[in-house]
């Protein structure tokens, strides 16, 4: 387990002082001023050292994203855009970081601008997020007052830094669909390439971090990458937010090493399974768009990208959702399938359609009044929605209903059993044609 | 996507203004954004908007469209977009938004909305009988660990139990919201373990044991020399690029005219989207606006700035054509040096004397392609022809596009240009060339 004095978070429950004094107190803001004299490639150098990957899902390794923005100067400025738009269902581990741990972020952005040679930094908070927005231009405001951002500043590195806000579009997390949501428009995703680094916001290199992966930065410098990779294991290194909901005696989110496996952290930090090991039924390892994993394969499974790919499953946000016994697990699924066609963008017509005809397919498995063929129908229109669209969320919905018939087919098939047995004549299974 | 329509025209008011207050937050938002990009305050204003009414009516899309320079209908987009946006009246006392995605639903948000619908109105969106509650399920509000939830106005209520709900609806319901504490609703501190925190049981210090000072400055010199810096001593020809328009960089600072600028911005961004190559036009208008990147960098760092020199004065020429926005953008240094050393100075290739060909003949090369080849030093199609091995691997290097060549032959199709123009490429391919 992580002692405490290799925790990156230190204020993560707003336990201490939020403020600048606070942070200051514990740490933040030491050595900035070197850092950044050091340069822009000491920056990049240390982070790749740490082995940091990107913490918004997809894991792609942070310091060769940086290394992507122009290394030339053309006289377009660069940006780096921050992704405080944390949507995924499960996922509130930026939430605390904004409200509980600000001047991280704002320590964070200043490195990272420096890394990619941007003077200009967007923070672009979830529209939800209204007190951890406030927190945030607070401390951004704090920032400034104290000389420690903006023109002339006393690290030598001229950073604004603007927060920004959407309006409750989970699409507007993809980075592409953020930029467009920056620029005042619908959040629809853009096609790449051009990729941001070449073309972002504005038409400018522009560099998308997570939260998390920014704020990680400042400490990472200040105690060594060899540090941060020292923790975990390889290729998969340093500590990560992890915030456990759903069916476990006691929810929270927690700051843990990567690598340690899922029946520790449910152990130390969530007080067991509600009703015992026996009774877990399934787990969504790391937010709502990846497939879930039976129980049984979970409890020893290693929570880190490579572990979590061993049983078929992905790291994502490490936004653990825990489901026991008395769930009803294919409405559970149902319930996430409602939420991709809520925020479906409607730009591709694979996800724009499917995802209302998969939702209401569900619907019907959800009582048993379907066809058993209808499954294999079902598996076979997700996958004609995966990979047919511009962004990911056509893949991130299809992937939960392929967990779902990939391993609790029998409970769908009782559950179609179950309807037909108990059915009367008027009330007779549709014919496959319903949909 | 859910279909999302302004409210009935009876309920719709005639006009909209924002208070004094919010009409001076308002121009001091608008301001923060680069000049000539006010359309990003959009969002803000119709939040702050709906702030100030409960929610977004036909008039206040207007107006707002009217002070950022938007087209009605634009703002009418962003308006149904995004779900947060209320188009209808809500409560005057309180909307409450209860989640219901599945991580709420497994701890009982099905309760919650049953409350809702007994206590409020049967269905979401409507308002009670006296007007003064209404609700709506929405997706997941971010506080998953402290489920279930509801957010009211901008605060969120948090470890819900029905009872406990009940309870703040009724509080809600007769006006005394303010007697409710937000947050968790149990004993807790915010999202760590109920009944105390598993971690951070030490007070933290701002001791760092492992603390590893980076190298002095002067040593840094050497690996900030292949980083960009830059200054205006060493690339005298892209201070006048620097300065361009594009260069918006912070806000609160746009010294030059704005009109103008912002007239060269409207210019660059229709050419940008008729000829898909954004900024280019941008950069060339030169304005004299910001170059502060360059001189802050420069002035304070006058050690990088001699070691930055060799590199970029080599590649100062070659930048400009090799940093075409968004064809190379994984381009790594070992990738791009070749070329901005040898592009500029020496080409790969020796151009022959003639007029050059039209290498866009060859499927496969585009007008960004052909102006890197001719950077190279390849200008005819008999040239492409006759490549070795060796000058392909070459090729593809500068271009960073390994396996390019082969993949659209390019040979083939040179050589059947190079021997009879486009008559040959059509008998030896059965098509015209591109």
């Amino acid at each position: 387990m992580l002692a405490d004095k290799d925790r990156i978070f230190t204020n993560l429950y707003g336990q201490g002082d939020w403020t600048l004094e606070g942070a200051r107190a514990r740490g933040a803001w030491v050595g900035t001023k070197e850092f950044i004299d050091a340069g822009r490639d000491w920056i990049t150098n240390e982070v790749k050292a740490s082995g940091l990957r990107g913490r918004g899902g997809a894991g792609f390794p942070t310091a060769l994203k940086w290394t992507f923005m122009p290394k030339v100067n053309d006289g377009r400025p660069h940006y780096l855009l921050v992704n405080a738009d944390e949507s995924e269902p499960g996922t509130c581990k930026d939430r605390d970081i904004l409200r509980h741990d600000p001047h991280h972020l704002v320590e964070g952005c200043l490195l990272a601008a420096r890394a990619m040679d941007a003077h200009l930094a967007f923070i672009y908070v979830r529209g939800e997020f209204i007190r951890e927005r406030q927190r945030l231009e607070a401390a951004v405001e704090q920032a400034y007052e104290a000389k420690l951002i903006g023109k002339d500043n006393i690290h030598g590195w001229d950073l604004d830094i603007i927060v920004h806000h959407g309006a409750g579009a989970y699409i507007c997390g993809e980075e592409t669909a953020l930029m467009e949501s920056l620029e005042g428009k619908k959040g629809q995703p853009r096609l790449k390439p051009p990729f941001p680094a070449g073309m972002g916001v504005y038409g400018n290199p522009t560099t998308v971090n997570n939260v998390e992966s920014i704020a990680v930065v400042p400490e990472i410098l200040r105690r060594s990458g060899a540090w941060f990779a020292s923790i975990g294991r390889a290729n998969n290194t340093g500590t990560k937010l992890m915030c456990v909901s759903g069916h476990v005696n006691k929810p929270a989110t927690f700051e843990e090493a990567m690598g340690v496996t899922f029946e520790e952290i449910i152990e130390k930090h969530c007080g067991g399974i509600r009703g015992g090991w026996d009774n877990l039924l399934a787990v969504i390892p790391g937010g709502a768009s990846v497939p879930c994993v039976p129980g049984e394969k979970m409890r020893n499974a290693v929570m880190d990208f490579d572990g979590l790919r061993e049983v078929g499953s992905s790291l994502g946000t490490a936004a653990v959702i825990v489901m026991d016994k008395q769930t009803d697990i294919i409405k559970a699924i149902w319930r996430l399938s409602a939420f991709y066609k809520h925020e479906s963008c409607g730009q591709c017509t694979p996800c724009r359609e499917g995802t209302g005809w998969m939702m209401r397919v569900m619907e019907r498995m959800v009582e048993g009044r379907a066809q058993k063929r209808e499954i294999d129908m079902l598996f076979e229109v997700t996958k004609q929605i995966e990979g047919h669209t511009i962004c990911a969320l056509g893949d991130a919905a299809a992937w939960p209903i392929q967990g779902l018939i990939r391993n609790f087919r029998h409970v769908i098939e009782e559950r179609i059993d179950q309807y037909t047995y108990s059915s009367t004549s008027d009330g007779a299974v549709p014919s496959i044609a319903a949909e | 996507m859910v279909a999302r329509r302004l409210a009935d025209e009876s309920v719709q008011p005639a006009q909209f203004a924002f208070t004094a207050e919010n009409a001076k937050w308002a121009e001091w938002k608008i301001g923060l954004y680069p000049t000539g990009r006010q359309q990003s305050a959009v969002i803000p204003l119709l939040m702050r908007a709906q702030d100030q009414d409960g929610w977004v009516s036909r008039a206040t899309i207007e107006t707002i469209a009217d002070m950022l320079g938007m087209a009605y209908i634009r703002v009418l987009e962003v308006a149904t977009f995004y779900t947060q946006f209320q188009l209808q009246p809500v409560g005057s006392r309180a909307h409450i938004q209860v989640c219901g995605t599945t991580p709420c639903m497994l701890r009982g948000a099905g309760d919650l909305i049953d409350i809702c619908k007994s206590k409020i109105h049967p269905d979401s969106h409507h308002l009670n009988a006296d007007g003064t509650m209404s609700w709506e399920e929405v997706e997941c509000a971010g506080a998953c660990v402290n489920a279930p939830m509801v957010t009211i106005y901008h605060d969120t209520y948090e470890d819900l139990t029905p009872e406990r709900f009940e309870e703040i609806v009724d509080a809600f319901a007769a006006g005394k919201g303010d007697t409710i504490k937000p947050g968790p609703q149990i004993d807790r501190l915010t999202s760590a373990a109920e009944g105390g925190r598993t971690t951070l049981l030490e007070t933290p210090s701002a001791k760092r044991t492992k603390f590893v000072p980076p190298p002095p400055p002067a040593d840094a010199a050497a690996p900030a020399a292949a980083a960009p810096a830059p200054t205006t001593a060493s690339k005298p020809k892209d201070v006048s690029e620097e300065a361009a328009p594009a260069l918006k960089g912070t806000p609160k600072s746009a010294k030059v005219s704005q009109a103008k600028a912002e007239g060269e911005r409207k210019a660059a961004n229709a050419s940008a989207k008729a000829n898909g190559k954004p900024n280019k036009a941008m950069r060339e208008d030169a304005t004299g606006a910001e170059s502060k990147a360059a001189k802050v960098d420069g002035g304070k760092a006058p050690g990088k700035k001699v070691a930055s020199e060799p590199a970029d004065g080599a590649s100062a020429t070659s930048t400009k054509k090799k940093a075409q926005p968004g064809i190379t953008p994984k381009a790594d240094p070992a990738e791009v040096n070749p070329v901005a050393e040898k592009g500029g100075a020496a080409p790969l290739f020796k151009a022959p004397k003639g007029a050059p060909d039209d290498l866009k003949l060859i499927s496969g090369v585009g007008p960004v392609l052909e102006s890197k080849l001719h950077a190279l030093g390849i200008t005819k199609w008999s040239q492409v022809a006759k490549f070795t091995a060796a000058d392909i691997a070459k090729v593809e290097d500068s271009l960073s596009f390994k396996g390019r060549v082969a993949r659209d032959n390019w040979l083939a199709q040179a050589a059947a240009l190079a021997k009879g123009g486009e008559a040959e490429y059509i008998r030896v391919f059965g098509k015209k060339p591109r």
